[in-house]
């Protein structure tokens, strides 16, 4: 195949992927849009291999299957809830093989169809190309592999803050483009590794501070740089679909990133800083909480279930308490019964609850509720006044209504589901503890809450007995 | 806000600069940069648009697909894998052919699964 035909065929495969991320703008779209996802990757791998020399096609062939084998039994036997942990650990892979592919073209420039310069040497364009192919993608991959440690608990979750960590990371990445530098002048190996270790040092460090409620920032942020490190590689090979592709999967990771900081009111700076959810939050915790003494009401799965039967209108807020407590199914049976009763059940989303953008609604679908009782914050927050009964489940800091009235509050701005403009909340919870802000949570000392106390699965199921 | 504007100015700087020198360069042809940063900048807008469309309902599942994209990776690695002889040059590419395949794979599935799991009994979508 000739290099235009190739080009192409590129071409369809990258009009494909744009298919398959428009394609995702609604779930009646959406299976069909991960089959075009699929069909440009088929593509855009047989053109390749078309153009590369046959005689390597039998290991090449090995390989795809090992991996294809490998992926698979991952993606059939993951949990749900442990879709983070799959994500992360996907970028860790992408951030890896760019690091591998770059090297490979350092040791070996001409099968990949660089030329080297009348000296002997990489040309400038490609060595700074390569440089930044490998340090975003060395960044992208221990990044991950912190992110992945906390996320499945390997590490811990909270942030690990130490002084001077902001200094010593810009020391660190002057001195990658220094060797970096190094590297584009002399095209030497040592300068080349170093700098590549230093990168994998910095992904550490980078990941390491932010912990806790900003892991679906951090998700979505390495989301974003597998992206931009498969079209580094790409700007190094000169091949344009590697950069198109590359740069869809970082401007999504992009905006995921965004809408995740937004729904915590945050800017991005704040949250790469880190030390949210961490020692800080703690100390912040104690002096708000401190002062008057306040008072909840408390009632148990009996009373629960009577109001809720009672209601013309329940509302749900999941939050990711929930699903640790693998009640979505419970509560998808209590829908049910209370659906038998004659009450409009909703549920309500915030664009944070779970561990990563959009896990909740996964979740949910995933004990068949159905997506057009799934609503949006901004969707339903209007209508929650006139709602008889929002039942809160292991959600807390997103229903707080400090954020709307509190400017010394540390969530204050954030955009909450506003519970508390209900007649009736329900709050099922293990304990009165804070959420992951640290924070006590007005909302549950308020005339109109009600508090039941317990085990989230343990809770729905004694309601589903009362009904 | 106002990072985020001084964050792309800065991008936006750095490409330049490192633009000059193919701008520079009086040729007939074009400079494979050039073209390559012309493709660059277009699908970041194209991604930029069609992904503000995605409804916040399948997040997830656009991660994993972007995962399964991201696996487009693997047609680097394909240039160079084993052509003859075992070069460790090769024996990386081979092993990057191997991580971008649990990607692609795991990428994709994982999405047909979450995706097959969104139903609704009304007929037709108001397009959540």
């Amino acid at each position: 195949m000739s290099i235009n035909v190739a080009a192409f065929f590129y071409l369809v495969a990258s009009v494909l992927f744009i298919l398959a991320l428009r394609g995702l703008s609604s779930p009646t779209s959406a299976r069909m849009g991960n089959i075009f996802g699929i069909s440009g990757m088929v593509i855009a791998v047989l053109t390749t291999l078309s153009l590369a020399q046959m005689e390597s096609l039998f290991v090449v062939l090995i390989a795809i299957a090992i991996g294809g084998g490998i992926g698979i039994t991952m993606a059939r036997r993951v949990e749900m809830t442990a879709m983070p942990e799959l994500v992360a650990f996907i970028h860790s892979l992408v951030g890896l093989s760019a690091v591998l592919i770059a090297f490979s073209a350092v040791y070996d420039p001409g099968s990949y169809g660089i030329s080297l310069t009348e000296s002997n040497q990489l040309p400038i364009s490609n060595s700074i190309e390569l440089f930044i192919g490998t340090f975003i993608g060395a960044i992208t991959f221990s990044g991950s592999v912190i992110a992945y440690g906390k996320l499945s608990g390997k590490l811990k979750s909270a942030a690990l803050v130490f002084s001077g960590q902001h200094k010593l990371n810009l020391i660190l990445a002057i001195i990658m483009v220094i060797l970096g530098i190094q590297f584009t002048i002399t095209g030497d190996w040592t300068p080349f590794i170093l700098m590549t270790m230093i990168a994998l040092l910095l992904g550490v460090l980078v990941i390491v501070p932010i912990g806790g409620a900003d892991m679906p920032v951090v998700v979505s942020m390495l989301n974003s740089y597998s992206g931009w490190a498969a079209a580094g590689i790409g700007f190094s090979l000169n091949n344009n679909m590697l950069i198109i592709a590359g740069s869809l999967v970082g401007s999504s990771g992009a905006i995921l990133s965004y809408v995740m900081c937004k729904a915590m009111n945050r800017s991005i700076i704040n949250v790469l800083l880190g030390g949210f959810g961490g020692d800080q939050a703690d100390t912040s915790a104690t002096t708000s909480a401190g002062g008057e003494q306040k008072n909840h009401k408390s009632c148990g799965p009996a009373d629960a279930a009577f109001m809720l039967t009672n209601a013309d209108s329940v509302v749900i807020v999941p939050g990711y308490g929930m699903a640790v407590a693998r009640a979505q199914h419970a509560l998808k049976e209590m829908e049910e019964l209370l659906g038998e009763e004659g009450v409009n059940v909703r549920y309500a989303i915030h664009p944070v609850a779970g561990r990563m953008p959009g896990h909740m609604n996964v979740l949910l679908a995933e004990a068949e509720v159905d997506y057009e009782r799934v609503f949006e914050m901004e969707e339903i927050n209007n209508e929650l006044p006139s709602t008889d009964v929002v039942l809160v489940i292991g959600a807390n800091d997103v229903v707080n209504p400090l954020a709307n009235s509190d400017p010394s509050s540390p969530i204050y701005g954030m955009p909450i589901i506003e519970a508390s403009r209900a007649k009736t909340v329900l709050i099922i919870k293990r304990s009165m503890s804070a959420g992951y802000a640290g924070i006590d949570n007005d909302l549950f000392y308020m005339d109109n809450s009600m508090m039941v106390f317990g085990d989230a699965k343990e809770v729905i199921e004694n309601v589903i007995k009362a009904i | 806000m106002n990072t985020k504007r001084w964050a792309s100015a800065a991008l936006l700087g750095s490409a330049l600069l490192y633009a000059i020198p193919s701008l520079a360069s009086e040729g007939a042809a074009l400079s494979p940069f050039v073209i390559n940063l012309t493709v660059f900048v277009l699908a970041i807008f194209v991604g930029y648009y069609v992904v503000w469309n995605v409804t916040p309902a399948l997040h997830t599942p656009l991660m994993s697909l972007t995962n399964a994209i991201s696996g487009i990776i693997i047609i680097g690695a394909l240039l160079s894998a084993a052509p003859d002889g075992w070069t460790p040059g090769t024996f990386m590419g081979t092993v990057a052919i191997v991580l971008a395949s649990i990607c692609i794979f795991a990428g994709f599935m994982v999405t047909q699964r979450m995706l097959a799991m969104f139903k609704t009994k009304k007929k037709g979508s108001r397009g959540l």
